[in-house]
């Protein structure tokens, strides 16, 4: 990371700050470039993956429910010293929805950044208060017998929804059930919708 | 160290030290002097209001602790919603 006249302040800041961390052995170059591999290949796509796996294969599932870092390890997701993860399964009894009232926690190294709506202070203010009015206005309607449960992410572990598989799509491969698990169904924000014309095999 | 086992029924600290000075807390305000039931252990970990200044840390165990929203905002969530929310071992109580 070249410094030159051009570079914005905030540039030459963190190249100076990389430099004395390297000097004074916190971080090295290498690892580094292994945290930065690891933001780059994050995405809602690795969350898909686990799920249409979970949907298909009960062992799976179980271990996801049980240890969603063993489960995302298991996948070559896991980068070494990132937080755990836990993922929670939602069911017709209980609906999660994620959400981080302190700061933006979301399980970066697997899901990548989160959508901009998660940070904001209207989401994080009103999914902890009333998160049955606001799934509405998501367009979601959940009967009183399901629990609408909310997971404030506010420490070590980071967070991911198991959606519900539709059970119109009982039966299809791994690959066609990645297709419609969306980023917004791995916090709760969604539940899977799918055209089923268009997509079912 | 407190034991929790699953299923007791703790109070979190009715604690402000955002009111004595500096500091980090992950235990959201709303909490505070609420009740709520044990549902997980999820381990113990560095305490994260140390290694925000940089300072010497003991782990502390972490529980998944659920309460009600109904009794966190009396009359606007429906009866049986909830928040599940993670919480260090010194910020509970009987």
């Amino acid at each position: 990371m070249a410094e030159t006249d051009q570079d914005p302040r905030s540039v030459v800041m963190l190249d100076r700050l990389i430099a004395h961390l390297q000097a004074a052995g916190v971080v090295t170059e290498a690892a580094l470039r292994e945290r930065m591999d690891a933001a780059a290949s994050a995405s809602p796509r690795n969350g898909a993956r686990l799920v249409a796996k979970a949907w298909t294969d009960p062992e799976f599932k179980d271990l996801l429910l049980r240890d969603g870092t063993a489960a995302a390890e298991s996948f070559g997701f896991y980068p070494a010293g990132g937080p755990p993860l836990g993922v929670l399964e939602n069911t017709p009894s209980v609906h999660h929805l994620v959400v981080c009232t302190l700061c933006s926690c979301y399980p970066r190294w697997l899901l990548g950044y989160p959508p901009h709506w998660y940070k904001s202070f209207a989401y994080r203010a009103r999914a902890a208060r009333n998160p049955r009015a606001l799934l509405e206005e998501w367009g979601m309607h959940f009967s009183r017998e399901t629990e609408i449960r909310v997971v404030d992410s506010t420490a070590d572990y980071r967070w991911m929804v198991l959606p519900m598989q539709p059970p119109q799509t009982l039966g299809w491969t791994n690959e066609e059930l990645i297709e419609i698990v969306t980023a917004d169904s791995l916090v709760g924000a969604d539940v899977i919708r799918f055209d089923a014309a268009k997509l079912s095999p | 160290m407190l034991d929790l086992p699953l299923d007791r029924d703790v109070t979190v600290m009715a604690d402000w030290p955002e009111e004595r000075g500096p500091c980090h807390v992950r235990t959201p305000s709303y909490l505070r002097g609420k009740r709520g039931r044990i549902v997980a252990f999820l381990g113990a970990y560095e305490d994260p209001g140390d290694l925000a200044f940089g300072r010497p840390t003991v782990r502390r165990k972490l529980y998944h602790v659920r309460f009600s929203l109904d009794e966190l905002w009396p009359g606007e969530a429906q009866a049986g919603d909830s928040i599940l929310v993670e919480v260090y071992e010194h910020w509970l109580k009987d």
